[in-house]
């Protein structure tokens, strides 16, 4: 082995040694003759350009088109998403709703009966501003719009998520809730129940309560 | 013995009672805790008997040294007395007597179930973490505060309410998390020693002497791959021993009570007791997560780099570890253990009563300062338009606005003159304003819960009018 590798370096070696002793001269080699160019080349505007921009115009107007259809179709996407937003049938109950006769709501209570299905507590008090109400409150806490358990032997409103908490009347006086909770429309309808409108709102601190569509008179009971 | 299902009754537990403290299937399942305790103490004193450590005996005691090991031998030995004492009483549930202590329980639920306490308690507890940080670390100590907290974790479980808490499957990880947490904080603290005791010698930090190169393959991936299959097999367990709890279709005008979001944001949601939603939901989350993008930039110490540090970088690292211990990790325990029904505080071992009534009477600022002078709140007219109500407004809510405004304003000035003197010559203007507003930012929680506390503070600015509370 060893033998091998050697006689095999001493081998290339010696050709090594062969090749310096014959030093080639270079050879400069015979240029070509330089092309005489044809009459059309030298006529650029002419020939070359309108070439390149039809091959250009070529290559794009794929592209262009495609990102045209993509465009368009985005858009009627858009527009769909948009249409989406209108249904043809609105499976939701009516916002407006009767509850029965104000007598059902005697002085002093509050009724979770229509908390369930409609999210509103109905409230007949005088505590707030000594007067006979009845009104509507929406169950939505007016912190991050958790629902508030009426606790019957607190007689308040407490909030699951934060702690707020709510007087019988709706004012906020506990936890982070910074207003108090919203009253919905509230009227006597002429067969003489009671409506809840809840597309309107009322709020106290804007002092909307004071709206005679948020109340009924208590004392029609 | 199959014990995955033992371990589920032993949760979920069984039984005619309805709020049972201690069952056979607790007590038994108590059995296995402190055998593989006892396994564990004695896997560590043979680690010390191996180590050779001795203590020293103070002079009342006769003085001489006893070794280590042998005090963990003993400790050992009565956990597993304590072991079989339960394998053996399990058929006697009421007469069991190694159970928590009633006074035991009012005493821990005396200071949890009030988060005043339990804020100040966590706080004490991280500056005596700090102070102490030489001895906590070693890893006898180590060990024995390991101990402690698996040995109070295990005697609570004779508590109903406790278990109901700590065993409720969603709370279970994070029982795991706490002490994940607790192992990485003395992991760094001991490492740090290290280095800060090898810096006062005058030596390179252990990272510099030992950084031999490993190959990624096979070192790292090997390591990975490991870590992998661990996981994997951890999460399929973890599914089938916990069934994740399914609660009642969700309604709009239903929420549980209590209410809580998932764990790692219940930080938040302590915030948001205390701040308004834009605030503690939008503002202070992007301030935290942008505060800590920000950090690289606004850090001008240059040392500590590649290298576990204590000394070199008290600053940086006690306010960091303030914000994510007592403000973070601890509003999770706060949030998880510790927040009932109607978001009161209970104690660990208190029953979750609905009707567990807190006087949270709160007040604002700005009814403090007028009712204060004895003047009813500014107020315009009835009936008048928003630009004929705004000064009114803004006038009632200056008390507010000028608190704030010298917080953010004028504090930094007045801190660059004083504690933060070589901070602002080091960082300039622009930094250093970035540095103090985020630190005051941080530092608007803990303010504002001892203020809520203290004198039940409401909103430093209440404009509900607007949607604007501070
Ligand atoms: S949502 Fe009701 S207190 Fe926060």
């Amino acid at each position: 082995m060893l033998n091998a590798v050697r006689g095999k370096s001493a081998g290339a070696s010696a050709e090594v040694a062969a090749a310096g002793a014959a030093p080639a001269a270079p050879v400069k080699p015979a240029l070509p003759p330089i092309p005489v160019k044809p009459p059309a080349a030298k006529d650029k505007k002419a020939a070359v350009g309108v070439d390149r921009r039809s091959f250009v115009a070529a290559c794009f107007a794929p592209v262009v088109i495609g990102f045209s259809a993509m465009a368009a179709t985005s858009l009627i996407w858009l527009l769909d998403l948009a249409r989406f937003m209108f249904p043809n049938v609105l499976v939701e109950p009516p916002t407006a709703f009767k509850i029965g006769p104000p007598s059902d709501y005697p002085l002093g209570g509050v009724s979770t009966k229509w908390l369930a299905a409609r999210g509103v507590w109905i409230v007949h008090t005088d505590q707030y501003k000594g007067r006979n109400l009845i009104y509507a409150l929406a169950s939505v806490c007016t912190h991050l719009g958790c629902t508030p358990n009426w606790l019957e032997g607190e007689q308040k409103y407490k909030c699951p998520c934060h702690g707020s908490g709510f007087y019988v009347n709706g004012i906020n006086f506990e936890g982070p809730a910074p207003r108090p909770l919203e009253r919905v429309g509230l009227k006597l309808a002429a067969d003489g129940q009671l409506e809840v409108d809840k597309s309107v709102k009322f709020q106290e601190e804007m002092g909307q309560w004071e709206d005679s569509n948020s109340y009924v008179d208590g004392s029609l009971v | 013995m199959n014990s995955l299902p033992l371990i589920t009754s032993w949760l979920s537990l069984g039984s005619l009672e309805p709020h049972p403290n201690v069952t056979p299937s607790v007590i038994f399942g108590l059995s296995w805790l402190y055998f593989i305790l006892f396994l564990m103490n004695v896997a560590w004193t043979w680690r010390s008997f191996k180590k050779g450590h001795h203590i020293d005996m103070p002079a009342f005691a006769g003085g001489g040294h006893i070794p280590t090991a042998a005090v963990w031998a003993v400790y050992s030995t009565v956990l597993m007395l304590v072991s079989v004492i339960h394998f053996s009483c399990s058929s006697s549930p009421e007469s069991f007597w190694l159970i928590m202590p009633d006074f035991a329980k009012t005493a821990v639920d005396a200071v949890v179930a009030d988060a005043r306490y339990f804020f100040a308690a966590t706080s004490i507890g991280f500056v005596l973490m700090l102070l102490f940080r030489e001895w906590l670390a070693r890893p006898n100590v180590g060990w024995a505060l390991l101990n402690l907290s698996l040995l109070f974790l295990t005697i609570s479980m004779t508590d109903w309410d406790f278990r109901q808490i700590v065993g409720k499957p969603d709370n279970v990880p994070i029982v795991a998390m706490l002490f994940i947490v607790g192992f990485f904080t003395w992991v760094f603290f001991y490492r740090a020693n290290e280095n800060d005791r090898r810096a006062a010698q005058g030596l390179p930090p252990v990272e510099s002497v030992n950084n031999e190169k490993v190959l990624t393959w096979p070192d790292l991936v090997y390591t990975e791959m490991i870590c992998m299959i661990a996981a994997t097999a951890l999460l399929v367990l973890w599914g089938i021993a916990l069934q994740a709890p399914l609660e009642e279709p969700a309604s709009a005008v239903k929420t549980p009570n209590p209410s809580k979001a998932p764990w790692y944001f219940l930080g938040l949601q302590e915030m948001l007791v205390y701040y308004d939603p834009w605030l503690a939901g939008v503002v202070f989350p992007s301030v935290i997560l942008g505060g800590m993008m920000a950090i690289p930039y606004i850090d001008f110490n240059k040392l500590g780099n590649g290298y576990y540090t204590f000394n070199e970088r008290k600053f940086a690292i006690t306010t960091f570890m303030f914000g994510f211990l007592p403000l973070w990790v601890g509003m999770i325990i706060l949030g998880t253990f510790l927040r009932g029904p109607n978001w009161n505080v209970f104690g660990i071992y208190e029953f979750w009563d609905v009707h567990k009534l807190e006087a949270l009477n709160n007040v604002n600022l700005s009814e403090y300062f007028w009712y204060g002078l004895g003047k009813p709140l500014p107020m315009a007219p009835a009936g008048s338009d928003f630009w004929k109500q705004a000064p009114y407004i803004l006038l009632r809510e200056a008390p507010g606005f000028l608190a704030i405004g010298f917080y953010l304003a004028a504090l930094p000035g007045l801190m660059a003159g004083t504690i933060f003197k070589k901070f602002f010559i080091r960082m300039g203007f622009v930094r250093y304003m970035v540095f103090s507003n985020l630190v005051l930012m941080m530092a608007a929680l803990p303010l504002k819960m001892v203020l809520r506390w203290a004198v039940n503070l409401k909103y430093f600015i209440a404009i509900p009018e607007w949607f604007f509370n501070v």
